[in-house]
């Protein structure tokens, strides 16, 4: 989906802020909301890391801007136990004695048109096209590259497909590239500098530069 | 159901975090100290001075080094460091003319058997945003200057891979043991907005 969470390239925010000593968790609750998504990944099955970033991107832009890091966690985890029907908003609600913000339903995924060979259909050297698909159900290609032009400089081993995996569906496993992109090809206004960006990219995100 | 639209305000985090860990102890879903024990293994186990000692190893052995960057997984699992989130890792090896920084626009995927849980700066919209567009003026604001004659790869985890950044020894750290150069190496520098500081006049110290 085109959503608040792709984030690489927009414009308009400020200074990246550092904390010295930072503690892995700043309240008791954040180590909980961590535990809490292996305990629904891991021990109750209910949904897998794929499901799991899914909820996440489709949380309200507003909260998930606002939001902090674990409360964004926090907020795919509890999504997805109502949705699978673990638990209900109305008994969340009532324990929490408030509101219970929740992430946005899923769009329906008609993943047509992709191709899954098992080889390796490029390898490094290739140049290829990243194909310019606005899926409105979950995916890992990033706006800013797609209709791009690069290189592949690694071939990944084969993983689950993640815009059916995201979805509860049943995945095939196919391999993934580290494509490079100069970074003048990806942004109008960068400097002609040097610098390049690798994105990791399953192959029926690819096409053939001609 | 938009949250800005939702009659009710919202209960604060924490009352929310208790309300659905009790929900699910109701109906017995939790295992006895299922959450306290993920929590403190996670802060025990999952750490950035794992990385720090991979680093230091591949500093003095040169054929672990070599291992390090043909299969960054098998090298790292060799100092016991194995986490089901990497099980694809990749190191980057930063040299005089590179500099390699990582991110990950999408969410905050990382190695956590060599990094750890990442920082909430690496999390934040701010650094995922403008990474991947002005690395060297992002760089340059958090105190890294990279020379123009460098160039710099960034790499946007938006697969399964996961990054590790190999940084440069730095200058008079010759003869220093394992151990004390792990305690050098930072996890900012394992990610790339770092660079470790020289040691001038420091010499064979140990």
């Amino acid at each position: 989906m085109d959503g608040i969470h792709d984030l690489g390239g927009m414009n308009g925010f400020g200074p990246v802020e550092v904390e010295r000593g930072e503690p892995v968790f700043h309240e008791p609750w954040q180590a909980r909301a961590f535990a809490l998504n292996l305990l629904g990944i891991r021990v109750l099955k209910a949904y897998n890391v794929h499901e799991y970033r899914h909820a996440v991107e489709r949380m309200d832009p507003a909260h998930y801007l606002a939001a902090s890091y674990y409360e964004r966690w926090f907020t795919g985890v509890a999504t997805l136990l109502v949705e699978k029907g673990v638990v209900t908003r109305h008994e969340l609600e009532a324990r929490a004695g408030g509101g219970f913000p929740l992430s946005r339903p899923s769009a329906s995924v008609q993943p047509g048109g992709l191709s899954q060979p098992e080889a390796a259909r490029f390898a490094v050297g290739d140049a290829v096209v990243v194909r310019d698909i606005h899926p409105r159900g979950h995916t890992r290609v990033p706006r800013y590259v797609r209709g791009k032009r690069g290189v592949v400089v690694r071939v990944a081993p084969r993983f689950e497909f993640p815009d059916l995996a995201g979805h509860g569906l049943r995945a095939h496993r196919e391999h993934a590239y580290h494509v490079e992109f100069p970074a003048r090809d990806l942004w109008s206004d960068a400097a002609a500098g040097r610098e390049t960006v690798i994105v990791d990219l399953w192959q029926s995100y690819l096409e053939a530069a001609s | 159901m938009s949250d800005r639209r939702h009659p009710i305000p919202p209960a604060p985090i924490s009352e929310r975090v208790r309300a659905l860990e009790e929900a699910l102890a109701a109906q017995r879903l939790v295992p006895a100290g299922f959450l306290e024990d993920t929590a403190a293994h996670t802060q025990e186990e999952l750490r950035p001075e794992n990385g720090a000692r991979v680093v230091a190893k591949a500093w003095v052995d040169s054929a672990y080094r070599a291992r390090l960057l043909a299969d960054g997984t098998a090298a790292v699992a060799e100092l016991g460091f194995r986490a089901p989130n990497s099980e694809f890792l990749v190191v980057l090896e930063d040299t005089p003319t590179l500099h390699n920084v990582i991110v990950c626009t999408q969410c905050s995927c990382t190695a956590w058997s060599v990094l750890g849980l990442p920082p909430d700066w690496y999390k934040s919209p701010e650094y995922r945003a403008r990474v991947v567009r002005e690395p060297r003026t992002l760089l340059a604001e958090m105190g890294l200057e990279v020379p123009e004659d460098v160039a710099v790869r960034v790499w946007d985890t938006s697969g399964e891979t996961r990054y590790m950044v190999l940084p440069l020894r730095p200058a008079g750290t010759e003869g220093w043991s394992e151990e004390r150069l792990a305690g050098i190496v930072t996890r900012e520098s394992m990610i790339g907005v770092a660079r470790l500081c020289d040691h001038p006049g420091r010499r064979n110290a140990e």
